[in-house]
């Protein structure tokens, strides 16, 4: 078998055996799931609640969001997370010790990152599909935008994720980190039209990855006429395959170069002061 | 790349071979100037009190650790730049805490055997099957259990399990009993025993417990004060000590201690300068461990200069 692909192969396993060990945890799934479902309750609660005599209801409008949102949460949350605590625990320099273990590794993360996330979409869509007015996926081209909107916010978010998670020195941060994300998303359109936003924070939010996954699920999953509520009435394919792809390059660029700074810095005893660490304040 | 087979590469070339090894903290010196080499076959411990530099010496030659200077070569290459295929030849036994919980014993030893398949080479089958891995560390009845599951002894078997599922060359144990009771002590020493005779694997561990290096190892190299102060099997580390012998006696009441190398000729001077006078005379030699202890006690005390010098001086 072959030297350079062996790791791929192995990382490949590694991601299917991690999401069967994942999706048969009643406790992991109960958290993952979770919020999504409290979302999803919401929602459909604003089934009936109209915007501005807009084509379909608040709810209708925000399923789609959602949908989005969580391809950006997924990617850039699981990682990030992923990674703080596996290299809290250790798990990060087992895979240093062994020949190609980082590359096998890191294929693993992405691959467990890419099927859970996929997973909590495939749960969001099904009652997005069934239980709302409006909603539904635009044909083929709909299906067609679906899924590069789910490929490029993927490659756009895990990536980021990992340099961030590189960064993070414990996973009691990733909590921390959590405030920013919430204050980003809150103004990223995905609960209301970010037309209804000062222009300054329209700025900010078209920044960020949210509000274009969010922009690209609407577009593939609403009616043509709610584009009249976004920005410049238009779905902005372009700009968003624009500003996703910019994510990526960026995160893949950043990404190899803090993974290896901290790959180099793993060692025994870095696990072992961490573990002191943590023992000591969860005694706290 | 071309695999090293380890059956044609020079049987004499020395596996670890470290010398003057220095490394830095800041402003803080941790090691000074490290020497030793380790044979093939062999088992090292690496002795000494903590806090003396033994875990940062193991990591530089896991290749985790850059070091500040110094010639450092492991199966013939610097631990710096050593690559995926250096990597393949070397086993790591870590401290593993709570990692792969989910995972089951099985499937973690399979998973982690992959990666050194296309590292095979004539006389070397990588990995180890499975099947004969969990007998050798006996785990066999945890096959398919949870990681998580597992008691305090048998996670460190399995810690040993992953660190030789490649069938390494060289295998690195850090502190591999810190924590353990002494039965679960025993049933790794046994392990240890075993892993050393079947292969010729040669085996790097570091220990701050004496009783431990003597079980083990074939040669001890004691580490303190930054650098090596003893190496040597247990029998010639103790034989060395012997020559040393502490010297007690009282005169009028009062009683005098000596250390000296030449026990005999300094009673006879003693019985020559004061004869009768001469009471409750005792000699005895120190033992390996006395010798050891007391210097560890002085080094945890921080007089770690005048420990190690007194130490050298003994075992000289």
């Amino acid at each position: 078998m072959n030297r350079t692909w062996t790791p791929y192969r192995a990382g490949l396993l590694r991601g299917l055996l991690e999401f069967r060990y994942f999706v048969t945890s009643a406790a992991e799934m109960t958290g993952a799931l979770f919020p999504s479902l409290i979302a999803l309750v919401v929602m459909i609660f604003l089934r009936d609640t109209d915007v501005d005599s807009s084509v379909v209801s608040l709810g209708a409008m925000t399923m789609p969001s959602l949908i989005g949102m969580n391809i950006a949460f997924g990617g850039l949350m699981n990682v990030l997370g992923i990674l703080a605590t596996e290299r809290e625990d250790g798990t990060l320099l087992r895979a240093k010790a062994i020949p190609g273990g980082m590359t096998g590794y890191l294929v693993g993360v992405v691959v467990l990152t890419a099927l859970s996330t996929v997973m909590t979409l495939l749960v969001m869509m099904v009652p997005a599909l069934t239980l709302f007015d409006g909603v539904g996926l635009n044909g083929l081209g709909g299906t067609l935008t679906l899924l590069w909107v789910l490929t490029v916010g993927l490659v756009a978010t895990m990536p980021m994720g990992a340099a961030l998670g590189s960064l993070i020195s414990s996973p009691r941060l990733v909590g921390l980190l959590m405030l920013p994300i919430t204050g980003l998303i809150a103004v990223s359109g995905i609960f209301y039209p970010v037309t209804a936003l000062p222009g300054w924070v329209q700025g900010i939010a078209q920044v960020f990855p949210f509000y274009w996954l969010g922009l690209g699920t609407r577009s593939a999953m609403l009616p043509d006429a709610m584009v009249a509520v976004e920005i410049g009435q238009s779905w902005r394919h372009l700009e968003t395959l624009a500003v996703l792809g910019g994510w990526a390059v960026a995160g893949m660029l950043l990404a190899p170069l803090l993974l290896r700074r901290m790959a180099r810095r793993e060692s025994g005893s870095a696990v072992a002061a961490r573990r002191e660490r943590a023992m000591q304040s969860a005694v706290r | 790349m071309t695999a090293v087979d380890p059956v044609t590469a020079d049987p004499d070339q020395p596996v670890i071979e470290v010398t003057d090894l220095r490394m830095r903290y800041g402003s803080e010196d941790v090691l000074t100037g490290v020497d030793f080499t380790a044979r093939r076959g062999e088992v090292l411990a690496l002795l000494g009190p903590n806090g003396a530099g033994k875990t940062t010496t193991i990591e530089i030659l896991e290749g985790f650790r850059m070091r500040s200077a110094g010639h450092v070569r492991v199966l013939g290459v610097d631990p710096a730049h050593g690559g995926e295929e250096w990597r393949a030849r070397l086993g790591v036994v870590l401290q593993s805490w709570r990692d792969h919980g989910k995972w089951r014993v099985r499937a973690l030893l399979e998973h982690f055997g992959v990666y050194y398949r296309p590292y095979s080479t004539g006389a070397v089958k990588r990995p180890w099957p499975v099947d004969d891995l969990l007998e050798a560390v006996g785990l066999t009845a945890q096959a398919g259990q949870r990681v998580s599951q597992l008691s305090g002894g048998q996670r460190r078997r399995l810690d040993v399990a992953i660190g030789i599922v490649g069938r390494p060359e060289l295998l690195f144990l850090d502190e591999p009993t810190v924590g353990f009771d002494p039965q679960a002590r025993r049933e790794f020493h046994d392990l240890v025993h075993r892993l050393s005779d079947m292969d010729e694997t040669t085996i790097l561990l570091t220990t701050h417990d004496l009783d431990e290096a003597e079980k083990l190892a074939d040669r001890i190299v004691i580490l303190a004060g930054g650098r090596i102060i003893a190496d040597g099997s247990a029998d010639a580390l103790s034989r060395r000590m012997s020559t040393e012998a502490e010297v007690k006696w009282s005169r009028h009441g009062e009683h005098f201690v000596h250390s000296t190398l030449d026990a005999t000729g300094f009673v006879r001077r003693l019985f020559a300068e004061h004869g009768e006078d001469v009471a409750d005379l005792e000699v005895r030699r120190a033992t390996l461990e006395e010798t050891y202890m007391t210097m560890v006690q002085r080094f945890e005390q921080g007089r770690a200069e005048s420990a190690v010098a007194d130490f050298q001086e003994a075992t000289r």
